[in-house]
C-alpha cells in the first residue's frame, strides 16, 4: 500500500520536474531554477537514504551531480522518462564517489530503485566541504572570466561579450568548457 | 558555495539547448572520417581490378549490406549509450543480427560445398591478413567517434567504448570492401567479424580511460 502512494506521488512530481525541465530547455530560466531546485530537494533526500554512514558526504555529492545535470542537459531526449535518466546521472556519480573514495562499505541500500529517486525532498542543506567558488578560482581566465560576468555577475552574453572584449561564442564556450572543467576538477581531486 | 548559490549560478544565463546537438556530432564525425580511411585504404591496399565484375555476384551486395548493417547498429548503439538511462533491449537484437544472419548464409553455403572445397571457403586467400587490415582501417573512425562522445553522457563506459569500436570496425571494413575479394559467407562470418571485434575489445578497454565524466 504505501509502495503505491509513494509511487504515485513520485510520478506527479515528475511531470512537473519534467515539464519544468522542458520550459528549461526551451530557455525558460525561471523554470529552469525551480527545476533545479526541486531536483536537489529530491536528491539530497535520496541521498541521504544512501549514505547514512557518511553524511558529510551528501552535500558535496549533491553539488556534484546537479553541476553533471546541467552539463549534460542536452542528453536528455524530451520522450524519455525524466527519472530514468536522472537515475543513470546520480547512480553513476554515487559509484565514481564511491569507487573513488573507495569507501564502498558507505552503501548501505540498493542503487537499483528507480523510482525512488523523486519519492521525497529534503530543504534541511547541510555545509558543502568542497567550496565550488574557490575552485572555480583554479580555471583559466578564459574559462573564469565568462563565467562570472555570465553566471555569477548576471550579464547577458552580449554584455559580457563587450565588458570582456571576447566573440559572444567565446563567451558561451568560456561557460560550456568552464562548467565540464569543473566538473572535471571535482572528479580528479576528490 | 552553498547549494542554493550553486543552483542560481547553472540557472543563470543557461540559455535554450538545441535539440539532436550530439547525434549531429556523430553524423559529422563519421562523415569527417571516411575520406580519410578510403585514402588509406588507397595507399596501403588498393581498390581491387575486378571490383566492377564483382557488382553484378548478389553475395557482394550481401558483403555491402552486412558491413553496413553492423556500422549502423554500431552507430544507433553509440547514440543510445550516449543517454544516461535509455533502455537497450532492442539494440542487442540489432546489433547481433547481421552476424547471426551472415552465420546462417555460411551454414548454407559449407553444407552445399563439396567435401574438400570447405576449408578454402572458410580461408579464403587472405584470412591471415583482413582482420587486422579491418582493424587499421577502423582508426580513423574510431578517433572520431571517440571525439564525438565525449560530448556524451555513457554511464556504461566499457559498454559505449566496445560499442564504438564496433560502428568504427563496420565503416574499416565498408572501406576494405573496395580492396578484398573475399565473397564467401564463410569467410566473413569468422574473419570479417573478428576484424570489426578487435576495435570493440580495444574499445571496451579505453571507454572507462576516455570517456568518463
Amino acid at each position: 500500500m504505501q509502495r503505491i502512494n509513494q509511487g504515485g506521488g513520485s510520478s506527479t512530481d515528475e511531470e512537473r520536474l519534467r515539464s519544468l525541465l522542458a520550459l528549461g530547455l526551451a530557455g525558460d530560466e525561471a523554470a529552469y531554477h525551480a527545476f533545479l531546485t526541486g531536483l536537489g530537494e529530491r536528491l539530497r533526500a535520496f541521498l541521504r537514504r544512501r549514505l547514512t554512514r557518511a553524511p558529510e558526504e551528501v552535500e558535496d555529492l549533491l553539488q556534484e551531480i546537479l553541476l553533471a545535470v546541467h552539463n549534460q542537459r542536452h542528453s536528455y531526449e524530451r520522450s524519455q522518462p525524466l527519472t530514468a535518466w536522472l537515475h543513470a546521472i546520480a547512480k553513476y556519480k554515487l559509484i565514481d564517489c564511491l569507487r573513488r573514495r573507495s569507501r564502498r562499505e558507505l552503501l548501505q541500500d540498493s542503487l537499483d530503485d528507480v523510482p525512488e529517486l523523486l519519492a521525497s525532498a529534503d530543504r534541511e542543506a547541510s555545509e558543502a566541504r568542497r567550496d565550488l567558488a574557490k575552485l572555480l578560482q583554479t580555471l583559466p581566465p578564459r574559462q573564469r572570466l565568462p563565467i562570472e560576468c555570465v553566471k555569477l555577475q548576471g550579464l547577458s552574453v552580449a554584455e559580457a561579450a563587450q565588458h570582456l572584449r571576447m566573440s559572444e561564442s567565446a563567451v558561451k564556450v568560456g561557460v560550456h568548457r568552464g562548467l565540464k572543467a569543473l566538473a572535471a576538477k571535482i572528479r580528479d581531486t576528490a | 558555495m552553498k547549494t542554493d548559490e550553486l543552483i542560481a549560478m547553472l540557472a543563470q544565463g543557461a540559455g535554450p539547448v538545441a535539440r539532436g546537438i550530439a547525434a549531429r556530432r556523430v553524423v559529422i564525425a563519421l562523415a569527417l572520417a571516411f575520406p580519410p580511411t578510403l585514402l588509406l585504404m588507397q595507399a596501403l591496399y588498393g581498390v581491387r581490378a575486378t571490383l566492377l565484375q564483382d557488382a553484378v555476384l548478389w553475395m557482394f551486395w550481401a558483403k555491402l549490406a552486412f558491413v553496413v548493417a553492423v556500422a549502423g547498429a554500431g552507430w544507433a548503439a553509440v547514440l543510445r549509450l550516449g543517454r544516461p538511462g535509455a533502455a537497450l533491449e532492442r539494440l542487442r537484437l540489432a546489433l547481433v543480427a547481421p552476424v547471426l544472419a551472415m552465420w546462417l548464409l555460411a551454414v548454407v553455403e559449407l553444407v552445399r560445398a563439396a567435401q574438400g572445397g570447405r576449408a578454402a571457403l572458410v580461408l579464403g586467400q587472405t584470412w591471415l591478413e583482413c582482420p587486422f587490415r579491418i582493424a587499421i582501417l577502423s582508426v580513423p573512425a574510431f578517433v572520431a567517434l571517440l571525439w564525438a562522445m565525449r560530448d556524451f553522457a555513457p554511464t556504461r563506459l566499457r559498454l559505449a567504448g566496445a560499442t564504438a569500436g564496433l560502428c568504427a570496425g563496420g565503416v574499416g571494413a565498408l572501406a576494405y570492401t573496395f580492396h578484398c575479394p573475399e565473397l564467401a559467407a564463410a569467410f566473413l562470418g569468422v574473419w570479417y567479424v573478428l576484424g570489426m571485434l578487435i576495435p570493440a575489445v580495444v574499445g571496451a578497454w579505453l571507454g572507462p580511460r576516455v570517456l568518463r565524466w
